[in-house]
């Protein structure tokens, strides 16, 4: 079936399909009508869902945990401050190895106060050990909520499903409702390896001591790594049933390109007509959207950058002293391998300012007409 | 005495604490414990914060329980709970009972706007304070549960509590949620009983059990239950039930009241008080007093 | 129902071995915290008259009831005095540990 839904609401019915069993969320724009579709849905028994509505978004990510372990199948959604204010939990729900399933709505962090789009709160937290996807189209965020439910219950490890603040998040588009009965197939019933209960009583998140701390880090890690060929394997599966594959990244004509943008979120469809017209110019331009940060898909980045001899890298984000965050990521990814191309970066779209064709013409006029990266960041739209 | 005679308690002879915990002597939370799970039974899931519990139940891979504990973040006691109830009830369990088990710092301090929180969603929870008055596990630091005149390490004798202990139980009792108690370690079956009473009731359950730390009061270990006794006697610490916000019911009634001198003296981190301060604590049990007798209509 | 009531040391030689998660895989009755004592309850039987007071307070639950009578479980018990000070019958006597 075919609807026309904003993205927020692609999230709730990734949600419904995959038959969420506890869902605790909060309020904060411009998450909201996420959860509100949702309360409709737990409401009218379209989803059979108990539904927490907590007072703040620390509690709807500690109710999710406590669900989480005690056997049950766990939804939320947030955006910046919100996120922020999870930060605690998020690490708790990887330590803990609870696959929670969250929907984040990239949204500026304040102050002053923004509700419009940058990486800022989710990349913040890319250090927690949550799995990391990044959305550039409505139909992908109902499929990766699927997806990632299959992956996180696999290896217990949560996952985050990210999408631009209102480029995404409340615009309409097109999307395919998938069969629940395809769904429920792709998708068994969350059952996890150990939870609570007095059948068989355990204590979960005892004092841990140097003795056993780091290889229960070290197995988290471990599992982190098994995530790339996971998604490449769940995507694949999915596309056999569903016909849309669901990979670590998305090509946009790689494979002959001489120069690459690599983009996330909806600046990565943007970045295709960039790659349209510049091919139009006779340059042979590719993009490499990355979807999954988190793990980073190490080998499949360099499968593709170390063909080319220029990349731009985008990002909507920046670490204050450093870099943009996916350029700082990409450049690791490239250290030491026999074919290093040029890297620049460039810092566009904080707040929600606009990242449009323009800017993608002002990277490639940049990263083409020069031999060596002379500037720690190239800022796209700063008004000097 | 002879052979045949059978011990009288009223108390299960179930234990669902096991020894080898790492309480210090006389720890008045690690009864509490073993008396709250006596009145609840193996069917019980325990969601402890950071607190001494934290320590006390033993580290990974042990514990010191028979039933199973979610050790979660510091001001999620509540949240967590609500959470695990959420998923049992989902999976179609609605028997097991989920006890929210925190400290007087999770409680009081910085886990009171979840415990708010679950409270006016009417959660299906117990959740249970043990309060000794200070943030125990963490060295002794004051709380929002330390009374007037005591010494912490961030209270010093010289700059003692002056801020008078956070009325909890008006707190939940403005909640208006089915069922509040106040219990004590040195009345096990009036706290048995009230938490098997809880345990039938459904919505949220809150108990705020007396549990003297001799470590943080500077008590002997062996006074732990004289110390709770006197709470009591003292009227500092009355045995009290409330239910639906409403109707409060005395469950000890004294006809006189110990001197709060007594349960004073008897504990290191008042031994600076000077004998007005004394005399100005015993105002204030006195005023308390006389507004629960009004509440309980007595 | 499984109860962890064995008192047995767990030790992992390997991260293989261990759970993803850090859970209780054994009970804390492998650790004797009568090591703790520096004074011991002894009790009096020809004075009790199993009232169960000295069972119900203790902290430790190393007060067992056996054919009826207190025993003190001497493994675990860390010598908190809280039995022989709330013995009515002053028939527990704290005395000092032989070292």
């Amino acid at each position: 079936m075919k609807k026309v839904i904003m993205g927020n609401h692609a999230l709730s019915y990734g949600a419904m399909l995959s038959r969420a069993q506890v869902i605790a969320a909060y309020p904060i724009t411009p998450q909201t009508q996420v959860v509100e579709l949702l309360s409709e849905m737990c409401a009218d028994g379209t989803l059979n869902a108990k539904f927490i509505k907590v007072e703040s978004e620390h509690s709807a990510m500690a109710a999710c945990l406590g669900a989480s372990l005690a056997g049950a199948r766990t939804f939320t959604a947030t955006s910046a401050q919100g996120l922020a204010l999870m930060h605690e939990m998020l690490h708790w729900a990887a330590g803990g190895r609870m696959p929670v399933v969250m929907g984040n709505i990239n949204r500026a962090m304040a102050p002053g106060w923004s509700i419009w789009a940058d990486q800022n709160d989710s990349l913040s937290e890319r250090d927690t050990g949550w799995i990391q996807f990044y959305c550039a189209s409505n139909q992908e965020v109902l499929d990766t909520v699927i997806q990632a439910y299959k992956v996180s219950e696999k290896l217990m490890i949560p996952s985050m499903i990210v999408l631009d603040a209102f480029t995404l998040s409340h615009t309409y588009e097109v999307v395919e409702i998938p069969d629940q009965s395809l769904v429920d197939q792709y998708l068994p019933p969350f059952n996890p390896p150990w939870r609570l209960t007095p059948d068989d009583p355990h204590a979960f998140g005892g004092l841990t001591s140097p003795d056993h701390y780091m290889e229960l880090r070290y197995k988290l890690q471990k599992d982190m790594e098994k995530v790339p060929a996971l998604v490449e394997e769940t995507g694949k599966e999915y596309e056999k049933m569903f016909g849309r594959y669901l990979g670590q990244v998305e090509e946009y004509l790689c494979d002959d390109a001489e120069f690459i943008f690599v983009t996330s979120g909806t600046a990565g469809s943007t970045a295709r007509v960039a790659v349209d017209e510049l091919r139009q110019r006779g340059i042979k331009a590719g993009n490499l959207r990355i979807r999954l940060f988190r793990p980073f898909p190490f080998e499949k980045v360099r499968s593709i950058l170390s063909r080319v001899p220029r990349v731009a890298v985008l990002d909507r984000n920046i670490s204050y002293g450093h870099h943009g965050i996916f350029y700082q990521e990409v450049k690791s990814a490239m250290y030491g391998q026999p074919s290093q191309p040029l890297i620049f970066g460039f810092i566009a779209g904080l707040g929600g300012r606009d990242i449009t064709r323009d800017s993608f013409r002002e990277i490639a006029d940049y990263a083409l007409s020069r031999d060596r990266v002379e500037e720690e960041i190239v800022w796209i739209g700063v008004k000097k | 005495m002879s052979k045949e005679k059978k011990m009288t308690t009223t108390i299960t002879r179930e234990e669902f604490m096991s020894p080898g915990h790492l309480a210090c002597q006389g720890c008045g939370a690690s009864l509490a414990m073993r008396l709250a799970l006596k009145g609840l039974g193996q069917r019980t899931i325990v969601c402890i914060p950071a607190c001494c519990w934290a320590v006390i139940d033993g580290p990974f891979p042990y514990s010191s329980l028979d039933v199973p504990i979610y050790h979660c973040a510091f001001e999620t006691a509540a949240s967590s709970a609500s959470g695990v109830k959420a998923g049992l009830e989902i999976l179609g369990d609605n028997e097991t009972a989920v006890l929210a088990w925190a400290g007087d710092g999770g409680t009081y301090d910085i886990g009171l706007q979840a415990l708010s929180g679950a409270a006016e969603r009417n959660d299906d929870i117990i959740y249970a304070c043990y309060d000794n008055e200070a943030y125990m596990n963490t060295g002794i630091q004051r709380s929002s549960a330390t009374p007037f005149g005591a010494w912490t390490t961030t209270t010093p004798v010289k700059h003692y509590k002056k801020e008078r202990k956070k009325d909890i139980i008006g707190i939940m009792a403005a909640h208006g949620i089915p069922y509040i108690a106040t219990a004590s370690v040195a009345y096990p079956e009036d706290m048995v009983k009230k938490f098997k009473k809880a345990r039938e009731i459904r919505g949220t359950r809150f108990i705020l059990i007396f549990a003297p730390c001799p470590a943080g009061w500077k008590s002997r270990p062996e006074d732990t239950i004289k110390l709770a006794r006197l709470a009591v006697q003292t009227g500092y610490f009355p045995l009290i039930e409330i239910e639906k916000g409403e109707k409060w019911t005395l469950n000890l009634k004294l006809k006189e009241r110990k001197p709060i001198a007594e349960y004073l003296k008897l504990q290191g981190r008042f031994r600076h008080l000077s004998e007005e301060e004394i005399a100005a604590i015993q105002q204030e049990v006195d005023e308390r007093w006389a507004k629960t007798l009004q509440k309980c209509s007595l | 129902m499984s109860r962890k009531k064995e008192a047995r040391k767990i030790i992992f030689e390997s991260e293989k071995e261990m759970p993803p998660v850090p859970m209780s895989l054994g009970s804390m009755l492998h650790n004797r915290t009568g090591a703790w004592r520096n004074i011991k309850p002894v009790i009096d039987l020809s004075k009790c008259i199993k009232c169960g007071i000295c069972w119900k307070f203790c902290p430790d639950a190393s007060i067992d009831i056996v054919d009826e009578w207190p025993q003190i479980n001497y493994d675990y018990c860390k010598g908190c005095g809280l039995c022989a000070e709330e013995c009515p019958q002053k028939c527990i006597t704290m005395v000092e540990e032989e070292k």
